[in-house]
């Protein structure tokens, strides 16, 4: 028996910028320590893996409380992109990757890279719109079935 | 802290085994402490990665996060992974003698 994480499978629901990140974070951190991780990605989460939209991320600015100014200010044309450039040059300069050569890299780890059936057929997509790295379009109880024996975690 | 004997010498490491002292590494010791992780025999490949990330730490004060190493060590993401199955940049900082590398990419 050991106290350690040994896997760990990763469900990446949203699109926002600030809803993929984390969700990468965790699964890159987690092969680095050499435990096995599995991600999922559901709903507008997809659009991570989607070859024409993954390197058109935005942040968030409508609705937003944590950057700390007014939501009809985020609303304007174009505060989304500047935001958006804005944190992009600051995690560049943390050494964190942009979301498509990032996802890349945690293929690379030897991560497994998933899409939800369920949301692939919801928005119309299929095995096409995918980046090259993906290991599947899996059902949910599929889904459950690579997550055996591990840790979950829903971003 | 503890410390921990290879080829007969007495080097101290801190609760995870890595070198508190860097200096106190020899090249000798690279192949008993991968041998401790698992990693059987120490390739020329494997010895590419662990002198790079020796070298830059001997440069930077820091070793090398996997990103790094895989666009400038000359060995891709992948196969340090297969290099280094529990961790590259962990593994291969432990057995160059260096502290474990901090960031979280």
């Amino acid at each position: 028996m050991t106290d350690y994480i040994q896997k760990i499978s990763i469900i990446v629901s949203q699109g926002s910028l600030e809803g993929i990140y984390p969700g990468l974070i965790m699964a890159n951190g987690a092969r680095s320590e050499g435990i096995e991780a599995n991600l999922f990605f559901t709903f507008f989460g997809l659009d991570a893996i989607n070859k024409s939209r993954q390197d058109h991320i935005k942040l968030s600015s409508v609705g937003n409380p944590g950057l700390h100014f007014p939501t009809w200010l985020g609303g304007f044309p174009g505060v989304s992109k500047i935001m958006t450039q804005y944190m992009e040059s600051k995690m560049e300069k943390l050494d964190i990757p942009p979301i498509p050569e990032f996802i890349e890299m945690i293929s690379d780890t030897g991560a497994g890279l998933y899409a939800c059936k369920a949301s692939v057929d919801l928005f119309g997509m299929s095995k096409d719109d995918f980046i090259d790295q993906l290991d599947g379009i899996i059902t949910v109880g599929d889904f459950y079935q690579l997550a055996s024996g591990g840790q979950m975690l829903f971003t | 802290m503890t410390t921990a004997s290879y080829v007969g010498i007495e080097v101290e490491v801190n609760e995870e085994g890595f070198f508190t002292d860097p200096s106190a590494w020899r090249e000798e010791m690279a192949p008993i402490i991968a041998k401790e992780m698992g990693i059987d025999e120490l390739t020329d490949e494997h010895w590419q990665v662990i002198r790079f990330v020796r070298d830059r730490y001997l440069q930077t004060g820091g070793g090398p996060s996997v990103r790094v190493l895989g666009k400038t060590s000359g060995v891709a993401v992948k196969d340090l992974y297969r290099l280094f199955p529990k961790g590259p940049a962990k593994q291969a900082a432990k057995i160059a003698g260096i502290p474990k590398p901090v960031g979280c990419i």
